[in-house]
């Protein structure tokens, strides 16, 4: 089977080309060795079937880190796909960059066709350009066509078929640099099986990495290539005594390419101001613009904490009503239990999470393909970049405080690993909606949540509103340390595209939330899962003693034991063996902390304001007489679950995510170890107080 | 002479220079933003925030720090 790549700038149209040439027959992985998607189709062109490969979208070759090194891996066969033809897709309207990435792509030497998108927008704008002059121009095949309405979409496919069957001529010469830099580069390229198109990508590579000379850096692109080390120590010397080289491959492609788009491209030039002028004129205003920035934040917030809501309590409400149709079909017993609770129960707990991923990617898919996403990032840039992040962070961010998964899952939009990871790694600390069920618990139960603060506001607001506050500072404040210390790293630049306004197709923006949940369920579903039943297993086992109805099963259970062990570790911190055991238990969802609490007092509830269970919490006493629950433990126990990562989805979906154990095991000894310093910083200094 | 961070809202220009290379300065120069080119300032964020130009058939935005390398002259 031959095998086609699509390659091409962000905004090109590139992933709805690939939609409408591949229709279902497509998959998702990772491309080896980095969390870089990789999505692989197949398509049926009149008797050949082909395999097409979606490219990241960029606007050129050179790889500033392993990530980036991808596209240009893809294209010379580095993951073992002999390829055949490489589909140069470009915005009609935007050919001069657009050809800056082509005459990179020819430069490969593989056959390449251009595939002229977007051609109703040009129309629309007034623009005209010649496809023929271009074909003649660049040697190859160019395809004018919109992928949107399918529109010259034959053509395509034609010229696809013509292009794997009857190779056209040969492309014209490749851009050549002045007399000692051509020399230099020719030379490099001698000791390249790539030869020189590879000694142009080295340098220009190499020029741009952030720290060139450390070729071992895990996000390197020459790291895992020690093939290369030699050349790469001989590209940086080249570099050093003609520091002029890079710019200068840049600035003859670029006037390659002006001077072809100058002599096919007709642009009319009107002053009139487009929709997009007029939706920019409001959107990045810089008052109203921030104002529909917050309306559009808010109302993305709200499809994650409101409108997803019913869609999980009927997910709750299926594995409940399942649960009891095993309990009334199967014989009592462990069996029973595992089935019931342990596997039922774990797979709702992977459920669970769908509703939110599918609303928060419906929710980026729409901002990403409309164009507003980009001027999202405009807008916040100045306070992100204060914390050395980059805007891009703001929607996961702002995510985690409905839930950590589905706002790990958006940090993929940010482009370098290091920066995608520190906003992981400090995404968890925001307070998400599964805290609330144990503040309110706390709150209720300690304090007076009625009693009016300063004549407007009530205690249970102040206290509620300080741990939002308090999360936030707290995670800004790590991701400003993460940047000046493990992940160390300038302020990422900002350096954004603002793409017209376009209508999202809903093809594209369902295919994508699909594609988001799948992955989810598939990849951190299975860890969810396991680990559901792990717990199950700590919680049930050995079954209570008969002879010991008074003490609660829970008690005597692994986990009962476990809390017990933990004793000496959590008592300063104020807590007894049985608020380590809900601790334990939370480890599954945080709001199992208050199921939990219940089932240790013997109280049969799962609902943070059931007054048994408040009453059961404040009558609860030391061995010594003294009170477990006192407000200072209260506010220790809920900064305590403020910082910790207790969640084992949250867990899950890092591991996803960044691929390795490495960073979700990171995560959890940092904010527990904050977690710990932080509660016992509040119970001894209150106690010292009071 | 001036550079491209200073141009007031509405200026055309032509970058005539790179005054210093860095690996964001490479970046933008491969989206186009090379000497002979042609750009116009459309907009800046308040309080010293990112600013949006026009270039030969998109929109660009890049912080004032990133534009401050671009020596630009009248088009």
């Amino acid at each position: 089977m031959s095998t086609i790549a699509l390659a091409g700038n962000p905004n090109c149209g590139k992933t709805t080309l690939f939609n409408r040439l591949t229709g279902l027959r497509q998959r998702v992985g990772n491309y080896p060795g980095v969390t870089v998607e990789r999505r692989l189709g197949v398509a049926k062109l009149g008797p050949l079937v082909v395999q097409v490969v979606d490219l990241p979208g960029t606007y050129s070759l050179v790889a500033r880190s392993r990530d980036e090194a991808v596209a240009y891996d893809s294209l010379t066969g580095r993951f073992g796909e002999g390829l055949d033809l490489v589909v140069a897709v470009v915005a009609a309207s935007n050919l001069e960059r657009s050809l800056y990435l082509v005459l990179s792509l020819l430069e490969l030497g593989k056959p390449v066709i251009v595939v002229l998108n977007m051609m109703d927008e040009l129309r629309s704008a007034g623009h005209t350009v010649d496809s023929a002059g271009l074909s003649e121009a660049l040697g190859v095949a160019v395809v004018p066509m919109s992928a949107r309405s399918g529109e010259g979409l034959s053509n395509l496919q034609r010229a696809i078929e013509q292009a794997l069957t009857q190779p056209m001529g040969r492309a014209p010469p490749p851009v050549e640099l002045s007399g000692t830099h051509e020399t230099q580069v020719f030379d490099l390229g001698t000791e390249l099986p790539g030869g020189r198109s590879q000694a142009l990508w080295l340098l220009s590579s190499l020029a741009s990495a952030e720290s060139p000379g450390a070729f071992e850096q895990v996000d390197h692109p020459l790291a895992h290539r020690s093939a290369l080390h030699k050349a790469g120590k001989r590209a940086l010397g080249i570099l050093k005594a003609h520091p002029e080289l890079a710019v200068e491959i840049i600035r003859r492609r670029h006037d390659r390419a002006r001077s072809i788009a100058g002599s096919v491209l007709r642009r009319s030039h009107s002053n009139e101001p487009n929709r997009t002028d007029r939706l920019d004129a409001v959107l990045l205003h810089p008052v109203w613009g921030s104002l529909s920035f917050l309306a559009v934040m808010f109302l993305l917030f709200q499809s994650l904490f409101a409108w997803a809501a019913p869609f999980m309590d009927l997910i709750e409400a299926g594995v409940g009503q399942l649960q009891g149709i095993l309990r009334s079909k199967l014989p009592p017993g462990a069996l029973l239990d595992l089935m019931a609770d342990g596997v039922v129960g774990g797979v709702g707990n992977v459920i669970v999470f769908v509703p939110q991923i599918a609303f928060l990617f419906s929710f980026i898919a729409v901002l990403e393909d409309s164009g507003y996403l980009a001027r999202a990032a405009y807008v916040s840039d100045r306070f992100m970049s204060r914390a050395g992040l980059h805007g891009r962070a703001f929607v996961p961010l702002l995510s985690g405080f409905a839930c950590a998964v589905p706002a790990i899952m958006a940090a993929r939009s940010i482009e370098n690993r290091r920066d995608r990871l520190v906003t992981i790694l400090v995404t968890p600390l925001m307070t998400c909606s599964a805290r609330l069920p144990v503040f309110i618990l706390i709150i209720g139960t300690l304090f007076a949540p009625e009693t009016s603060v300063l004549g407007v506001f009530s205690t249970g607001g102040v206290l509620l509103f300080s741990m939002y506050a308090i999360s936030v500072l707290t995670a800004v404040s790590c991701a400003f340390v993460l940047k000046k210390t493990i992940l160390k790293s300038p302020t990422p630049p900002l350096v954004l595209e603002l793409p017209p306004y376009r209508l999202p197709g809903i093809g594209d923006v369902i295919r994508r939330v699909v594609e988001r949940c799948w992955a989810f369920i598939k990849d951190a579903g299975t860890i969810i899962l396991a680990l559901s039943i792990v717990l199950w297993t700590l919680l049930y086992f050995p079954r209570p003693d008969p002879g010991l109805p008074e003490v609660p099963a829970v008690e005597q259970s692994f986990a009962g034991q476990l809390g017990q062990m933990i004793e000496p570790v959590i008592e300063p911190l104020g807590y007894d063996w049985r608020i380590g055991v809900g601790l334990l238990a939370s480890f599954a969802a945080r709001e199992v902390f208050v199921s939990t609490m219940a089932l240790v007092y013997g109280v049969d509830t799962e609902d943070a304001e059931d007054e048994g269970l408040r009453d059961s919490l404040r009558k609860a006493r030391h061995s010594d007489g003294r009170l477990v629950y006192t407000p200072l433990v209260g506010l220790s126990l809920m900064v305590f679950f403020l910082f910790a990562a207790q969640c084992m989805s949250t867990i899950a979906i890092i591991r996803r995510e960044t691929g390795t154990w490495r960073w979700p095991l990171f995560c959890m000894l940092y904010m527990n170890a904050l977690a710990w310093l932080a509660s016992l910083l509040v119970y001894q200094g209150g106690r010292l107080i009071v | 002479m001036t550079t491209l961070d200073r141009l007031p809202i509405g200026t055309s220009a032509r970058v005539r220079a790179v005054l210093r290379v860095s690996s964001t300065t490479l970046r933008l120069m491969e989206m186009g933003l090379v000497p002979g080119c042609a750009v116009q300032v459309r907009k800046r964020a308040p309080f010293g925030g990112p600013i949006e130009l026009e270039m030969t058939g998109f929109r660009l935005s890049l912080r004032p720090g990133e534009a401050e390398v671009f020596e630009v002259e009248a088009p």
